[in-house]
């Protein structure tokens, strides 16, 4: 038996400082909205790999988040979405990647996970197997957001890759200014720029840990680019002790494998949740990279860290805590 | 303090009695490609290019599954990945999904050189390669007639599997049947380290026998099948799955990193506990020089050679 259930969610860290107030509401409402949908779940006593399914499908479904509906566009003006799941009993793992037509990227992670032989399938294999399982499939345009469309012209006028909420900016006040050598774009530090992924993590009163993670990666991004949020390790990780969902700058996130350091750091170092995430944020971003990580651990403790200007996110334990919030 | 070198072909069941028409043609290439990078490291080339090298030989050589020599997918067509990274400064870059690219190895060399991401897959990995004038050939040039025999093998067991209706059989996955059992779940890779301590890990692979379309296995994803940071360099082999599973090669690096253990302790202690037997093999480098090639399998083809003046090709428990 767990010490009681528990549930962090998130929207993608680095957020515009000058993002608009009502963007801000919406964002709120609907990481509250989200986290009540997790709370009711985790209360009925669903399974924790339940709950994370649950609630990022959810976020997918809602255009807010780049993820699922509303996922940043490719250079060709196309979406391109990839999520994982992975359960802590056992470190079961489904991910996949390149997805055009399913409408939860997170269910057919999912069902990789418990209906094939493998752990992660990709771009017209995992669409074929996405028909053959009989999820629910739409027309590309259904993920495509006017707001969208807007920011990809935005970024190609720029001639650069630009993550949602945020416009090129060459101004030091950002996030890459710490950056010693930061790699350029056309002029422009690539990490200027700050995702937007949406993520859950949950223990059960069991103590089961869960994580899920979903995305529609960079607005501008090349074909065929693969970010942090499908592998296991780096965007998610599940194992005994905790569950583990990160957001930021996918390339820092997988030279750093974060999501499994947090448990590492926790395994073999002994450190407490806080503790390992604080760490991790510390320690394992090189060169300026920045991210941010939401955990859950098995004694129902809940944590995150960020080092970006903010995160959207959402937290609540079974003794009554509860917070949704977006700057530090 | 020294360099060092390792490289492997594979690990799995393979059975002691591999006919010698089937084990000297492969001891030969870990022969030919350990010389290879022993040669690079002492004429002082980059660890970076040195197994970049020796895993491109490895792709070309037909006796191991990468590049032409690949298994094939349930359609009967060639997925290839790749992966590889730079201890110093844990820049890295990996492919999936290629079709026509000759050396993967060096496609994701070039997503990590030439492209803000750290990963691409499939067509717009193809098209990448295109951009960058990379060769590439025909699909069938990587197909072999022994890799046809072996997806009608894999197919035939698993129709077989599905006839049989006893729930003990219905146990058994895919992923499990070995029709011939020698390199079934191969896999290529070379670590190296030199003696200012730079290290870097490479792996290629084409995948699983009768593999799903579109399958992403453990070798491309950094933290599982390959990784490198400035302690040490690792490149594992086995079942893709169980390796993502247990984020092997990363958990090498976590060990030495967080519990200050030597490269040989975290390696054996990856390979005995984060994985379970019959599933996993990894060849590791130091920065101060040592090597390690643990296995839980059956055996693995495998080299090493340090400056020291130690060499050794194996494929099953000495």
């Amino acid at each position: 038996m767990g010490r009681g259930w528990a549930i962090v969610i998130h929207g993608g860290a680095g957020v515009d400082p000058n993002l608009p107030l009502h963007h801000q509401e919406e964002a709120k409402k609907l990481i509250s909205r989200c986290l009540s949908i997790g709370v009711s779940a985790l209360r009925c006593s669903l399974p924790a790999i339940d709950v994370v399914e649950l609630v990022v499908r959810e976020l997918e479904s809602d255009p807010l988040f780049n993820s699922g509906r509303g996922s940043a566009l490719t250079e060709k003006g196309t979406v391109e979405m990839e999520a994982s799941i992975m359960d802590g009993p056992g470190r079961r793992c489904g991910a996949v990647s390149g997805l055009t037509t399913v409408k939860n990227p997170i269910s057919l992670a999912r069902l990789v996970m418990e209906k094939s032989p493998h752990s992660y399938l990709a771009f017209a294999g995992a669409e074929e197997f996405a028909r053959r399982q009989g999820v629910e499939m739409v027309e590309n345009e259904y993920f495509i957001t006017e707001l969208n469309k807007g920011m990809l012209k935005l970024a190609q006028e720029a001639n650069s890759i630009l993550f949602d909420y945020r416009v090129p900016n060459t101004g030091s006040e950002t996030c890459g200014a710490s950056m010693e050598k930061p790699l350029i774009m056309n002029g422009l530090p690539i990490s200027v720029y700050a995702p937007e992924t949406v993520g859950c993590v949950a223990v059960d009163s069991q103590g089961q840990c869960a994580a899920a993670t979903s995305t529609g990666g960079l607005m501008n991004k090349m074909t065929g680019r693969i970010g942090d949020s499908p592998l296991i390790g780096s965007g998610t990780y599940a194992g005994n002790l905790c569950g583990v969902s990160c957001t930021g700058e996918g390339e820092a996130i997988i030279r750093g494998t974060l999501a499994r350091d947090v448990a590492a750091v926790m395994e073999y170092k002994g450190l407490g949740l806080q503790e390992a995430v604080d760490f991790v944020v510390k320690e394992r971003l090189d060169n300026g990279g920045k991210a941010g990580i939401i955990a859950v651990s098995r004694d129902g403790e809940v944590a995150c860290g960020f080092n970006c200007t903010g995160m959207f996110r959402g937290l609540a334990t079974e003794d009554g805590f509860l917070e949704v919030a977006i700057w530090d | 303090m020294g360099w060092a070198i390792a490289l492997h072909g594979g690990a799995g069941d393979i059975p002691h009695s591999l006919p010698p028409e089937r084990r000297l043609p492969r001891e030969a290439c870990l022969r030919h490609c350990l010389q290879i990078g022993v040669d690079a490291l002492t004429s002082r080339k980059s660890p970076l290019d040195v197994v970049e090298l020796v895993v491109r030989e490895l792709e070309n050589n037909p006796h191991f599954n990468a590049g032409r020599g690949s298994v094939l997918t349930t359609s009967g067509t060639v997925e290839m990945e790749a992966c590889i990274m730079d201890g110093k400064s844990m820049r890295c870059g990996a492919v999936s999904g290629l079709t026509t690219v000759v050396n993967a190895i060096s496609l994701s060399r070039l997503v990590m050189e030439k492209t803000p991401h750290i990963y691409l897959g499939f067509k717009g990995a193809e098209a990448f390669a295109r951009e960058q004038g990379i060769e590439t050939v025909d699909a069938s040039h990587f197909i072999t007639q022994e890799n046809v025999e072996r997806l009608k093998q894999a197919k035939e067991a698993n129709r077989v599997q599905v006839d049989y209706t006893q729930p003990v059989e219905k146990d058994v996955k895919r992923d499990e049947l070995k029709p011939d059992g020698d390199s079934q779940i191969g896999t290529v890779g070379c670590v190296a380290v030199d003696s200012e301590g730079n290290l870097a890990a490479a792996t290629s692979t084409g995948g699983l026998v009768n593999k799903m379309v579109g399958r992403i296995g453990d070798t491309p994803i950094i933290g599982a099948g390959t990784y490198a940071n400035s302690l040490c360099a690792v490149s594992a082999t086995g079942k893709g799955e169980a390796i993502i599973r247990g984020t092997v090669a990363r958990d090498v690096a976590a060990l030495m990193e967080f519990k200050g253990m030597s490269l040989q302790e975290a390696a054996a202690l990856v390979v005995g506990d984060r994985v379970p037997k019959g599933h996993v093999g990894l060849v590791a480098v130091s920065a101060t020089g040592e090597v390690t090639m643990p296995f839980n399998t059956t055996g693995m083809f495998r080299a090493c050679a340090t400056e020291d003046g130690h060499s050794e090709i194996a494929i099953w428990d000495s």
